[in-house]
């Protein structure tokens, strides 16, 4: 080979190697939606509602073989690392699943997902009102729920609840009397995933509403300057400081790890009376302990805090996940996804596929669907819940932006090990503000 | 020869590395295009607690990290370095762990050291009844002895392979000379493998900055920020609060730092001058 032809298949190889590093580094080689490179894409979650999307996409492609969507698969961790890098670099897929809160706020004020005000009437009718408040940004529609909601449910282990003589609280004052007396029986009063952190979320969460109602949070969504010393967020941050003092969660919950299931192997091995978690746990407690759901699980709402001004209807937890519609993407694969969405999502098949999961849509008139389910009473009380919640908060991790909820998790994992005061906590998010 | 190993050096390597050190000089959250930002990233990252407290947790890894394993593996090294029966199957032993993925180790100490359901609460022993990963005095401790558990095994095969190495004549005459095996270790093992010990002490002090997986799956930093060292406090700045340039700032502190314990070793043992251990032997 003369000389000047092997520096040339250097270069080129080079060059190769520079392209496919920074299409490594910006469209995950070619995962995204180049305008006009033929076809709307979508980017999906697997687990969890994994069987009813792909339904959906067969059943769409199916209907218009000429515009047909192509779907990726990821795993949920792995996704939120690549979809932000993506959304940001103009390689987004045409219809971006999210969680809605800051991270959709962010994409709109960039102007990176469409304003789907108007144009997706057909499914945004059919939602829930507490669910649909969630799908917007400024007023303007931005998003639309595509799967089931998951609000968090207050669980129990109803033998030992009554071994230790205790009804399922109804006040706090009744919780903190239920820990007392289950920590005489050697259990864990209320198991906690104190590792993973976020369960600790739903704690503030459900005593800040029930203390303050939802106003409490959306002063911290404004930015309003001190929201975070709120009275009642103080008043919520004492009464985990309460609980943790009363050894509530027992001695061990720093090391509870939710994503391996070990705060719902507490409640089924009757280690723990209660736990508070989303009714996404339900199916994996089926699973693992079939016989302890069929006669020994109970589950409520939250307690209601004495003098608290909070709706006691309100739910926290996740309403949905969403779908938006990317503006990188050209004008005719933007109409395939608006078209998917007005006939697919919560469409009767849909519905149904959905149910078949356990999931429940957060859609209105499903009493009837629900009813003949093999197993109803889970679902019926979580769409009950959804159905009837006076406000249905997202968790505050997915509702602040990513930097703030960060800080978040950081302060209030030291709020549960005692390392910071109520007011210290109160002073170290104002910070964030 | 070397051009497609340097083609791949600078793409993978060198390309990234500028961009990492432009990046730490730019305000990006990852969505937009970034923003210049002058010394802001610097100085904020200086001042962030957490960060500091980063630093001070990485040191203090590197250093309790260091006491632990450098004399484990030297002794290990030297004990199963003599060719007799029991050693050699206790060798295969030992080096097991260096067949598993950190994942792996971590998902598995993680359960074993569970409060609830790990050994603690199986065996009925108070003593190891402890919440081990959620008490922020002793989860730093844990974090040491299960890097240590996962890279004695590689240390401990460096000396090994160092002692092997060791002409036995040095031994006979020692023996002649009358020197025990305190002795004979002191002063013809030790300084015998004084390159070895360079090298292992690099890659282990090097090693620790650079621990990130088996931290991340053990403990994600927690509790409370207890194990949040510096290649995790990147990662979490970067990818879970979406300031990359803060994040980029840490990476090039952490690469810098690398560079200079590795060099500043190098030149200090006077290894770089390559001279031979065995003049004579």
């Amino acid at each position: 080979m003369a000389p000047s032809s092997a520096g040339r298949t250097l270069t080129a190889a080079a060059a190769v190697l520079t392209l496919s590093a920074a299409a490594g580094c910006g469209g995950f080689g070619g995962g995204g939606s180049d305008p006009g490179d033929g076809g709307a894409t979508a980017w999906a979650l697997t687990g969890g509602s994994e069987e009813a999307f792909r339904t959906s996409f067969a059943s769409w492609n199916e209907a218009n073989p000429d515009r047909e969507i192509s779907v990726e698969w990821f795993a949920n961790d792995a996704y939120k690392e690549k979809i932000r890098t993506a959304v940001g670099s103009g390689n987004a897929p045409t219809l971006v699943f999210n969680w809605s809160g800051g991270t959709l706020a962010d994409y709109a004020q960039s102007g990176q997902v469409q304003d789907l005000s108007g144009q997706v009437d057909g499914v945004t009718d059919k939602l829930l009102p507490s669910v649909a408040a969630n799908a917007e940004v400024g007023g303007e529609v931005y998003a639309v729920p595509n799967n089931q909601a998951q609000p968090v449910v207050l669980y129990y282990t109803e033998e030992v609840l009554a071994d230790a003589g205790v009804e399922p609280p109804e006040t706090f004052a009744d919780m903190l009397e239920a820990v007392d007396a289950l920590k005489d029986e050697d259990v864990v009063p209320i198991a906690l995933a104190g590792q993973s952190v976020w369960p600790e979320l739903m704690w503030i969460q459900y005593l800040t509403d029930r203390v303050g109602g939802p106003e409490a949070f959306q002063r911290i969504l404004d930015g309003e300057e001190g929201a975070w010393s709120d009275p009642a967020v103080i008043e919520a941050a004492t009464a985990i400081s309460d609980l943790v003092e009363a050894g509530a969660f027992g001695d061990g919950f720093a090391s509870v790890d939710a994503d391996s299931g070990a705060d719902t192997a507490l409640l089924h091995t009757g280690k723990a009376g209660m736990l508070l978690q989303g009714s996404w746990v339900y199916p994996n407690m089926v699973s693992d302990a079939p016989e302890f759901v069929e006669d020994g699980l109970g589950y409520t709402t939250f307690p209601e805090v004495e003098d608290g001004s909070g709706d006691p209807s309100n739910i926290v937890g996740n309403p949905a996940n969403f779908w938006s519609v990317s503006s990188d993407a050209s004008e005719e694969d933007r109409q395939t996804a608006v078209d998917y969405i007005n006939d697919q999502v919560y469409s009767e098949e849909n519905v149904q596929s959905l149910l078949d999961l356990g999931a429940v849509p957060p859609v209105t008139g499903l009493e009837e669907e629900i009813a003949e389910q093999d197993d109803p009473a889970h679902l019926e009380f979580t769409y009950g819940m959804v159905r009837d919640a006076g406000h249905f908060q997202l968790s505050w991790d997915q509702a602040l932006p990513p930097d703030q909820a960060q800080e978040l998790l950081s302060n209030l994992d030291l709020l549960f090990l005692g390392e910071l005061t109520p007011e210290e906590f109160g002073a170290a998010m104002d910070s964030t503000l | 020869m070397a051009a497609p190993a340097l083609v791949l050096f600078g793409v993978f390597a060198l390309v990234p590395l500028a961009g990492v050190v432009v990046l730490s000089f730019m305000s990006w959250d990852g969505l937009g295009a970034p923003q210049w930002a002058g010394a802001d990233n610097w100085v904020n990252a200086a001042a962030d607690p957490v960060t500091r407290n980063a630093v001070w947790l990485t040191v203090k890894l590197t250093v309790f990290g260091y006491l632990f394993q450098a004399p484990v593996s030297l002794l290990l090294g030297v004990y199963t370095a003599s060719r007799t029966r029991h050693r050699e199957v206790l060798a295969v032993l030992y080096f097991l762990p260096l067949l598993f993925s950190s994942a792996a180790v971590a998902l598995t100490f993680k359960g074993l050291l569970d409060p609830n359901f790990g050994f603690g609460a199986a065996l009925d022993l108070p003593l190891l009844a402890r919440d081990w990963l959620g008490d922020p005095d002793l989860a730093l401790g844990v974090v040491v002895f299960v890097v240590g558990w996962c890279f004695i095994p590689f240390h401990a095969l460096l000396y090994q392979g160092g002692v092997r190495q060791i002409p036995a004549s040095l031994y006979e005459a020692a023996r002649i000379d009358g020197a025990g095996p305190a002795s004979q270790f002191l002063h013809i093992t030790l300084p015998q493998l004084k390159y070895t010990i360079v090298t292992s002490s690099t890659l282990m002090l090097v090693g620790s900055l650079t621990y990130f997986d088996l931290v991340f799956v053990l403990t994600a930093g927690g509790p409370g920020g207890a194990t949040r060292i510096l290649p995790l406090d990147m990662y979490l700045t970067g990818f879970r609060s979406y300031d990359m340039g803060q994040a980029s700032a840490v990476g090039v502190v952490l690469v810098a730092v690398g560079l200079a314990l590795a060099l500043g070793l190098n030149r200090l043992s006077g290894a770089h001058r390559m001279e031979s251990r065995q003049e004579g032997a």
